[in-house]
């Protein structure tokens, strides 16, 4: 048995790592290639390593572009996340300890919002009238909508382990209402804010389609759209496109080595219960 | 109770402000602008035409159909082999942690970045997979360039990339089932092939249902990977429904892009929402 295991185990690596892992490798040594070798698409060790000279040629084309959009993409993916914590954990938080027929409203929005394909002009037509169309703040109200659902989800089953005792206490001590939410619920809340924020991050640093509509313009661009933008004048130089995707697979690869357990934590959220 | 509640209504405005202004204004909207012909300074009333036309025109329809085939295979494939890999994964076979990490990192990786890799992997002559091909004699098809191909090589990339997150789904459904009853069903005399259909299928139903709603309704909305490859080409072979509301977007007719957008969400609601009911209604009996 244990033998059976063993084999199963070294089959089910060597195919998991040709189907899996290869693609991963191949964008790691086509990135290293020079122009010529990489333009080959062979998958074979570069000639000549010069993983560097592109990382360097990658940062400075088209005016430093990339840093820009690091820029973008961060700016928008740390406050859209600050956020949604916020307002979904306020929601959570209601939902669970004020049971009222409002209730079925919000869970109706929340499968709404899970459910529903954005209306995509007439939310530009909304973001024009406000004056937030290809605006970064747009954006960052944009990812907070489209992601509030989920969020609030998570909240709500986990405020629910927590005693309402405590709240009860804090309210005999002569807390106001915000006073109980921040200073006793919120930092109980710790590890599904955990999970929410590592989620929620790599989905909007992710995000490719919304900032398509919603954010055009050489100065929003975000990370997504700079391998979009590339993808057509790196045409012939297969090296720098694929130095792009893979400083665009750093980020996550950094977040999932930390975070793992509240990843996935997060994404199975939903799967135990009925 | 005169004392003021210590949960108070307004905790919900700031999210339900930004939730109604950003989405289900625009939502509601929709079903009204799908109705002109819009360019976003004037609309002019049109009726049902919009509709009219994504029916009558050949590639609108493509697009519907497409749609619907990428969903459902993406969907099924992920729950099946979603539900095998998560049996494999969790029996105890060597090396099983560096497993479910190797499968479930593509989920995490830029869909355009994968989109890329791969359009690159399957090119038709130089591209890896068909020299890998060649060298043990097939010539391989253009995966990307053959117009009756094209679909199904973007759905192979979409299982690459979402396998992962239905194993992981399911092996926290599968964690979650006592051991109990494969305890009874082994004093029972069950066979393997027994345990798993009798057993490990029904009682992972909690899981089955979300990784089927989620990637049902994923595969409905599938817009970034198939633009990522082949902008819906070649001709309009591999457009779906948000492709092609893309494409009238760019295009300018901000009506027919709406109408299409009314029609994904209607689409989503008639598969969706029986399904969900259906789930909830047939109980697990052992």
């Amino acid at each position: 048995m244990r033998r059976r295991q063993l084999y199963a185990g070294i089959s089910a690596l060597l195919a998991s790592g040709v189907i899996f892992v290869f693609p991963f490798v191949f964008i790691l040594i086509t990135a290293a290639k020079t122009r010529q070798d990489a333009a080959a698409l062979t998958f074979s060790l570069p000639h000549e390593w010069q993983l560097w000279q592109n990382f360097i040629e990658v940062v400075q084309t088209r005016n430093y572009m990339l840093l820009l959009a690091y820029f973008n993409s961060t700016l928008i993916t740390v406050v859209a996340v600050t956020l949604l914590v916020l307002f979904g954990a306020m929601v959570g938080y209601l939902l669970q300890r004020r049971p009222s027929h409002w209730n079925t409203v919000i869970y109706g929005a929340v499968l709404a919002g899970l459910m529903i394909p954005p209306a995509v002009v007439p939310t530009i037509w909304v973001l024009q009238s406000l004056g937030l169309f290809k605006t970064i703040s747009g954006m960052i109200l944009i990812q907070v909508a489209y992601g509030l659902s989920f969020t609030v989800l998570l909240f709500r089953s986990f405020i629910a382990t927590i005693p309402r005792d405590l709240d009860e206490a804090a309210i005999i001590d002569g807390a106001k209402p915000l006073q109980i939410f921040f200073r006793v619920v919120l930092p109980l809340l710790k590890p599904v804010t955990v999970t929410v924020i590592v989620t929620q991050s790599i989905a909007i640093f992710n995000d490719f389609t919304n900032p398509l509509y919603y954010l055009p313009g050489r100065d929003n661009v975000t990370v997504q759209l700079t391998l979009y933008n590339f993808q057509g004048q790196f045409q012939t130089q297969f090296n720098l496109l694929f130095m792009n995707i893979l400083l665009v697979t750093i980020p996550p690869l950094i977040v999932f080595v930390f975070f793992n357990r509240q990843i996935v934590a997060g994404m199975t959220a939903g799967a135990v219960k009925g | 109770m005169t004392r003021k509640s210590p949960y108070p209504y307004w905790f919900v405005l700031p999210a339900a402000v930004v939730f109604t202004v950003l989405f289900l204004a625009p939502t509601i909207a929709s079903l009204w602008f799908s109705l002109t012909r819009w360019d976003l300074f004037s609309t002019q009333f049109i009726g049902l035409e919009n509709y009219r036309q994504f029916f009558r025109e050949p590639f609108l329809i493509q697009g519907l159909i497409n749609t619907v085939i990428y969903a459902i295979l993406t969907s099924g494939t992920k729950t099946v082999l979603g539900l095998l890999l998560a049996v494999l994964l969790t029996s105890g076979i060597w090396a099983q942690g560096l497993l479910r990490t190797v499968i479930f990192f593509p989920v995490l990786v830029s869909t355009i970045g994968v989109g890329i890799t791969f359009s690159v992997l399957m090119h038709p002559t130089r591209g890896i997979i068909n020299v890998a091909l060649s060298a043990v004699g097939i010539h391989g098809p253009g995966w990307l360039t053959d117009p009756s191909l094209a679909l199904y090589s973007i759905v192979f990339v979409d299982l690459w990339k979402g396998i992962g997150l239905a194993t992981v789904i399911y092996i926290a459904g599968l964690a979650s089932i006592s051991p109990d009853y494969y305890e009874a069903a082994r004093i029972d005399g069950a066979t393997g092939r027994q345990m798993f259909f009798r057993v490990t299928v029904p009682l992972a139903k909690p899981a089955t249902v979300t990784v089927v709603t989620l990637s049902l309704i994923g595969g409905l909305r599938s817009f970034d990977l198939i633009w990522a490859m082949t902008r819906g080409g070649p001709g309009f072979s591999s457009d779906v429904l948000a492709s092609v509301i893309y494409k009238q977007y760019q295009a300018g007719f901000y009506g027919l892009s709406t109408a299409g957008n009314v029609i994904l969400f209607l689409l989503i609601g008639l598969i969706v929402l029986p399904m969900t009911a259906w789930f909830n209604r047939k109980e697990v009996d052992l």
